[in-house]
């Protein structure tokens, strides 16, 4: 990776108690390059007006600008455009989610499988959703390894299955899951399979048809694009069975005082004045990640993520969460100091001027399958440098010395 | 590194009154679901004074040595001074925390107040502390 890229992020010339900013919190949200704020300050400064409804010439070109980042969204993940649905993010993707098959899909004394590793976002919908409809939530196991249990997963899955929703890459693990051979064997018993792609778009080359799943949600905060927008790509025919989340104004046909016909997707999923600049900054986001091309990105995440595991396995203090082989994981690493609060580590690191995260990452299960309240984790973006990493590294012994 | 002021580093590494009273008259547990900080404190008042104090839990470094200083702190005092304890006397006892941190160095002196309320000898009514 070229190292001029973190010239255009403006904020990585911020310091922090005197030292220069090391941000090494990616997987909770990613920097913004300046193509990204520009795209956003652009649009307001010369082409704002609301989306789908003027007749007016500057709406038509808002519009055009809208519906042209849905296309690069698309493109991105080889999807069609009418397949993607713009959310406020993967929170909102898998609510839609789940509100939808479960008025369609799911009845009473049926099954929703989800993961131990999920993230409370690809937890709770399905919580709600079962309770709703009288069904069961199921949680195929996580192995000592951080690895998804496959024999318990299949053990879970079975003709009364109806969803199964799981993570492509652990927030806290880093753990890849074999999505496609797993969406094959769920399919086989005739569920519909729901992906949590918010840790795998951003770093990886994903193809949505090669994945095999047939909702896919995740959200632009976290791939260098802004906050409150987020993607729900589905497969057109699954889309035009499930009903609406919101409804109101943009989605809807006909609507008469006591009865209303649904738009189609991906309108329908986007009742209400849409987050507009945000999409535009998102496909000004993916213009930034493709023209250094997302095999680059996955390289370098998995250099940055090698180096890390290098020197946190090589300190016997540190104990290190999910696999061990940077291939097999995402951009992150979560580990933890013996006999240390993962939070007084994070605050040593703050006064040096780097930031990691500390707590349950919105992943209380996994944690509590772990036997650990509370984790530290490390992750990474194209801006992120091998430097960086190392200096992590002997802040972390310096905050051993300093609480051991 | 800085952050860490020597009075909370010299209070994790020794923690003062750490355990259980075998005879309390108050008692309480807090706890920090974010990150997992529990502290429970017990006192024994006699006569208004908090004769004795202990603490016991889990968590980061500054939870527990806010709970350590806490209990030396209020030993020997009367419980109506303890009771007029404000958050900053804490803190800058402590030499001062990080406001990111702010919630795991109270988290003790909601329990102490917690425990005061729940003890027979209260000196205020319920609600006050
Ligand atoms: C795996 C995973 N799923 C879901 C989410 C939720 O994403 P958002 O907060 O953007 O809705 C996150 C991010 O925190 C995540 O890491």
């Amino acid at each position: 990776m070229d190292e001029r890229i973190r010239d255009d992020f403006p904020i990585l010339r911020r310091h922090e108690h005197g030292k220069p900013l090391v941000y090494l919190d990616s997987a909770a949200t990613s920097m913004k390059p300046s193509a990204v704020i520009e795209a956003e300050a652009d649009f307001y400064r010369e082409s704002y007006a609301n989306v789908r409804r003027g007749v007016y010439e500057l709406a038509a070109a808002a519009t055009d600008l809208y519906e042209g980042a849905r296309a690069k969204v698309a493109s991105f993940i080889g999807a069609r455009p009418d397949e993607v649905v713009f959310t406020r993010g993967t929170t909102e993707a898998l609510n839609l989610a789940a509100w939808g098959l479960g008025e369609t899909h799911v009845d009473p004394g049926d099954e929703v499988l989800v993961t131990e590793m999920e993230h409370h976002a690809n937890l709770l919908p399905w919580q709600e959703m079962a309770r709703r409809q009288g069904a069961h939530l199921r949680a195929a196991a996580v192995t000592q390894d951080g690895e998804l249990d496959r024999d318990d997963l299949r053990r879970k899955l079975s003709p009364r299955t109806k969803v199964l929703a799981l993570a492509h890459v652990s927030n806290v693990l880093g753990t890849v899951n074999p999505v496609v051979e797993i969406a094959a064997e769920a399919h086989r018993a005739g569920a519909v399979v729901v992906v949590d792609a918010a840790q795998s778009v951003p770093h990886m080359p994903v193809d949505v048809r090669e994945l095999g799943a047939d909702l896919v949600a995740f959200s632009g905060h976290k791939m260098l694009g802004p906050t409150g927008i987020g993607i729900l790509w589905g497969r057109n025919d699954l889309l035009s069975e499930l009903p609406p989340l919101l409804t109101g104004g943009e989605m809807v046909r006909e609507v008469w005082l006591n009865w209303a016909t649904w738009d189609d997707p991906p309108a329908r999923f986007e009742g209400g004045t849409p987050p507009i600049a945000q999409a535009i900054g998102l496909g000004a986001a993916v213009d930034y990640l493709r023209a250094i091309g997302m095999d680059e990105v996955r390289r370098h995440g998995e250099k940055l993520t090698a180096l890390a595991l290098d020197g946190l396995l090589g300190r016997p203090h540190v104990t290190v969460y999910g696999p061990r082989d940077p291939k097999a994981r995402g951009a992150l690493v979560s580990f933890a100091l013996a006999g240390i609060h993962p939070h007084d580590v994070a605050t040593l690191l703050d006064q040096e001027g780097i930031a990691i995260r500390a707590g349950h990452h919105c992943a209380q299960p996994l944690h509590r399958r772990f036997g650990i309240p509370a984790s530290c984790r490390a992750s990474f973006h194209v801006y992120t440098t091998p430097d960086e990493v190392e200096h992590f590294l002997a802040a972390l012994d310096r905050a051993w010395e300093a609480l051991r | 590194m800085t952050g860490y002021e020597e009075v909370i580093l010299d209070h994790w590494r020794h923690p003062r009154h750490k355990g259980r009273l075998p005879d309390p008259t108050g008692s309480a547990i807090e706890a920090n679901p974010l990150c997992g900080d529990v502290v429970r404190l017990e006192v024994r008042v006699e006569g208004g004074t908090i004769a004795d104090a202990r603490f016991s839990g889990e968590g980061c470094a500054i939870s527990q040595a806010a709970a350590s200083l806490l209990t030396e702190l209020i030993v020997g005092k009367p419980v109506a001074e303890v009771e007029k304890m404000k958050d900053e006397d804490l803190l800058s006892a402590l030499g001062g925390v990080v406001r990111t941190r702010l919630s795991c160095a109270l988290l003790p002196l909601r329990a102490l107040r917690k425990a005061l309320a729940s003890g027979a000898q209260r000196t205020s009514p319920p609600g006050e502390v």
